[in-house]
Order: structure tokens, then sequence, then C-alpha cells
């Protein structure tokens, strides 16, 4: 069938062109409703990924966290006018070890091929799923941003030793917001403590137990486990103060995306016997754990509310251009589509 | 969430594919059954359609001797949707075609007051979701809609003698498209009470009500939203599907 669907071709440059997309036995076709764009696809955007990456990788269709409503279900599985969150990663072959989101055959949408600024997604049907008919739509948008965290939350909670008493979050940015408040939801009784460079963005963690900026931590501070959410030029800061902070034994979650690999101080991590580990995306059973605590806990849909800044609907190119200009402006939040293209 | 339930209802999408294809340069096939990427062109248009789950019904309209291969063509590149799409035959002009999709529409005891209907040509397959979102709001809220885009070319007109009578402010002028959409049972009873001149002088549907006073809305369409009518069209909806991308998984 004849599907719009409109790629980053260039720099800043977007262009609708069809393509004919075919239906398989277990398609769903998705309508988009909300999208939410997603440092990675600014990253594209602004042409700050490697020149060889935006070669290999352009033209491509951008945006990877989405809802929309199923239109079509070849096996009828899915009901039509069903309400979906769309699942980025096509898992690759499984070797009974390696999720689905770290298989280096597995797929990513607006990575390793188009994402979900298109007329119509086409998908395996077991790449969506249903949403709670009661749940906000623009924060159902970024799901797949909080199933990320929810994703290293578990992870973290199950490489770590048994002391949780005390957590530290370094980012105070969209990632570190919603780790923190999944780190008070899945873990409770840890105290948590959000390390981060600017104090008006730290004054949105109202859930944390204790905020501080990483230019003033007392001398005397101490956490049991940490998780860096600062990615870009400040990973390397943020994660040297993790590893001089952190207790012996405590585990390091590195969830920040970096161009540049930072630099370690291993000494001090054998020293301390500290465990590293990294986190990237997220697979089915974590939007399946995302969606549960929102229907459980009406506060955590609540408070992700509040990161949405802008809401900007989009019915072509020069839209889409808008939402992506209008994002870069801000520091935190989110910012929602209204897909109408 | 509640977008597409909220315009639901009694809602029928008209595909109109009475053409003969001559200007195509193909006398022998109505260019809506010409093949673009291994496809007839009216097989891509019904499919689009096939998407919005509004819709009731998909009457598709054609020529008498073209039924029963149109028939055939839905059953084989669409089969999942038989239930949802209908063939009938169309009339002798564009609006006795559209009136016999209304027709259809009122002996399956289906039309009342709410009823709206998206009249589309069979040979425009780049219409897209957000069109006819657009039309079915629109004919909802205000009775009747017509897709259209800015012109881009100065409009001229002539007075019958190669004289230019106006030259009318681009701002104001715009290239018709489809669909147009409009309340079915409004439209019926207009049709029906124009006379003989003024049926002679309809270029298309939406020319019914503005004859009659009836307010028609304007729907933003899309350059890409082309109809198929010259050889050159097909070669430049070729190249538009020809674009390459990183596309599918």
């Amino acid at each position: 069938m004849l599907n719009k669907v409109y790629r980053l071709a260039g720099i800043k440059r977007f262009e609708a062109c069809f393509q004919d997309n075919e239906i398989y036995s277990d398609t769903v076709v998705v309508r988009p409703d909300f999208l939410s764009i997603c440092k990675a696809d600014q990253r594209y955007y602004q042409g700050k990924r490697p020149a060889e990456t935006m070669r290999s990788k352009l033209p491509m269709a951008l945006v990877h966290e989405g809802i929309g409503h199923v239109v079509y279900s070849a096996s009828g599985k899915v009901k039509e006018g069903q309400h979906v969150v769309m699942m980025p990663n096509i898992p690759g072959k499984n070797d009974g070890i390696t999720a689905e989101n770290y298989r280096t055959d597995s797929l990513f949408r607006s990575s390793s091929f188009d994402g979900y600024t298109q007329e119509l997604v086409y998908m395996p049907e077991e790449r969506v799923m249903a949403l709670p008919e009661t749940l906000d739509s623009y924060v159902a948008s970024f799901t797949e941003l909080v199933s990320v965290s929810f994703h290293a939350v578990k992870r973290l909670a199950g490489f770590s030793h048994q002391r949780k008493g005390h957590i530290a979050v370094w980012g105070d940015g969209n990632l570190g917001y919603i780790t923190t408040l999944l780190i008070k939801k899945m873990l409770p009784g840890t105290y948590v403590t959000v390390c981060g460079a600017s104090e008006e963005k730290l004054d949105r963690f109202t859930f944390a137990d204790q905020v501080l900026l990483t230019d003033s931590i007392p001398g005397g501070f101490k956490t049991d486990h940490a998780v860096e959410c600062v990615g870009g030029n400040y990973a390397e800061d943020a994660i040297g103060q993790i590893i001089q902070y952190i207790c012996p034994e405590g585990t390091v979650a590195l969830m920040g995306v970096s161009e540049f690999p930072p630099k370690i101080n291993t000494r001090m991590v054998l020293e301390k016997g500290l465990r590293i580990f990294g986190s990237s995306r997220s697979g089915r059973e974590d939007f399946e754990g995302v969606l549960k605590i929102y229907q459980e806990d009406c506060s955590i849909p609540a408070y992700l509310g509040s990161l949405v800044n802008n809401v900007i609907e989009a019915s072509g190119v020069a839209d889409i251009t808008d939402a992506f200009e209008e994002d870069a402006k801000t520091r935190i939040g989110k910012t929602v589509i209204r897909w109408r293209a | 969430m509640k977008k597409q339930e909220a315009i639901m209802g009694n809602v029928y999408a008209l595909v109109l594919a009475g053409g003969s294809g001559q200007r195509m340069g193909n006398i022998e096939k109505p260019k809506q059954f010409i093949s673009l990427c291994g496809k007839p062109v009216i097989i891509h248009t019904v499919e689009k359609f096939c998407m919005y789950t509004g819709f009731e019904k998909i009457i598709v309209l054609v020529p008498g001797q073209w039924l029963q291969h149109t028939c055939s063509l839905l059953k084989k590149y669409i089969p999942w949707h038989e239930n949802r799409v209908e063939v009938a035959e169309g009339g002798d002009t564009r609006n006795e075609t559209l009136m016999n999709g209304i027709r259809y529409i009122k002996e399956a005891d289906r039309l009342d007051s709410s009823t709206v209907i998206v009249t589309h040509d069979a040979v425009r397959p780049f219409v897209t979701m957000r069109i006819i979102e657009d039309n079915v709001a629109a004919a909802r809220e205000y009775g009747a809609c017509d897709t259209v885009i800015p012109a881009t070319d100065t409009i001229v007109t002539g007075d019958g003698n190669n004289n230019a009578r106006d030259i009318p402010d681009r701002r104001y002028m715009y290239q018709g498209q489809t669909p147009q959409s409009f309340n079915a049972l409004m439209l019926w009873e207009l049709y029906h009470s124009l006379n003989a001149d003024e049926k002679q002088v309809l270029t298309d549907a939406a020319k019914i009500c503005t004859m009659k006073g009836q307010a028609v809305r304007l729907v933003q369409g899309e350059v890409s939203n082309m109809k198929l009518t010259y050889p050159y069209d097909l070669e430049v909806a070729k190249a538009m599907l020809g674009m390459g991308g990183n596309g599918s998984a």
C-alpha cells in the first residue's frame, strides 16, 4: 500500500516520499497519533552524529517514541481502533542469553531503519502493546523512554548487592528525572539523591529525597550505588564523581550516550571493586512493566506529565521541522508531536 | 485518544472509477486499471481507503463492462477487506455515477440525515490519511467540502474567442482535487432539484452545492495527491515511488 514517509534527508532537512508497503500474516498497521522527540533524533537532525554515520543512515524517518491506533491487523488478533504503544526494537535471533535490545542482529527504528514519522507504520503484531484507555496521550507518547529507565533500574536492582539504602543519580535532564522517579517506585525505601548542574532543573525533582549541585557535593557524601544519566561531553565528569563518591563494591549503571569515549579512573574502580554496567534501549517486558506501574500508581504518569513542554501539531515537512527546532530550545522536558501527516 | 471514534459512524467512501482512459493513450484499458509498480492504480487507491476504519463500506463505482474485472482485482489484491469493499455500476456522467453510489446506500437502508460520503477519483492513489480524516471531519461539520491546493499558475479566464476576459487574484484561486465529501442526503436532494440545463454545466459534485447556495468548506490537499491523467503523470508517479530511503526492516 502506498505510504507517505517523512525522512530526514540531510542536516535539518526533511523530505516527504512514498513507498509501497507490503502486508504479512502478522502485520499490524498503525496510524500514529502522538510522537515524542528523543535526544538521539535531535543528534541526527542537527548533524551531530559523525559524517560517516549520517551518510550511511540517511535518508531515514526519525522518531522511535510514539503511540497510535491500529487500523488493520492481518491476523485479526489486534482489534481495529485499539490504542497502542509502538515498540521500536525488532529483535534478532534469540540465543537464550542476550536480551532483545542487545542482540547485534536486532533492528531499531530511527537508527537501523525508518522511524515513526510516517502516515502509517507497519509493524509485526508482537511489537505493539495495548494502552490503558485512561492514560494521558502525551505521557503515553514517550513510554519508550520510560521503558529504557525501567530496564536500567531493573538491571541495577538485579546486579547490585543487597544494601540499597542510598542510590545517587547523576543527571538533571529527562532521563535523570524518569530514572529517579522509577527508582523511588521500584525500590521503595531507598533514599535517592540527584546530582545535577542546574538548580532550576533540579527544582523539578520534587519526589527525590535530596538534590545536589555537582559543583558543591559535600566532601563526606557517599552512595551505595549510582546511575549516570548525563551522556555527551559531561559524562566523563559525572563518571569521575561517581567513582569518587560511591562506596566500595557499589554498582554503577551507565545510561548516557556519548559520541566521544570518556576517560575512566580504573585504578579507583579496581580499588573499590566496583561493578559498572551499561544499559541501553529496552524490550517488550520493560514496556509491560511500565504500563503496569502506570496502572498501579497514577502519581507516576502525573509526575511524567510535567515533562511535557510543547505539543506541536504536524501535518507536513514544515511542521516537523518546527517541532524539532522548538525541541532544540528546551533544556529539560519533552516535545510531543500531535501527528496529522 | 478519542479522535477517530468521534468521527466514526455512518460514513461511506465512493471511489469513482468511471473514466475511459483515452487521455492516457490507452483506449483498451481505462487508466484506473493501468499498473503502477506492480499493482493496478485503483488497487492502490482502494487500499488507502481500507486503512480508514471509519468507513462502513467502500463502494467502487465502475463502468458496467469493467465490473467483473474490478471484482476480480479486488479479490486478488485486497481479499482481507472483501466484506468492506463493494463494487457497483457507475452512471453516464460523473454525477450520475455519484448518485448511483448514494442510491446503493439508500437501498441498503443506511441513508439518513447524518450519512457522509467521501467521493474520490480512483486515479488519485497518493491520497493520504490526513486528507481523508480532514474530509470526514469537514463534511460532518459543514455539510460539504472540497480538497484543494493553492493555484501556482496565474489563472486566466477567456471570453470564448481567444481573448482574456479576466485575470483573477491568485490568492483566491485553487486547484481542485478529490476527495469531495458531503452530507449524502443533502447532496441527493440538491442534485434532484436541478433542472436539465443546470445538470448540463456541472463539472463536479461540489458545483451542485455552490449552484444551490450550499457552503463548501475547503480542505487542504497535497501536491502529491495528483491525478494520473496523462502518460507523463504515470512516469512522475513511478519516480515518486522510486525515491529510496533506509526503508523497511
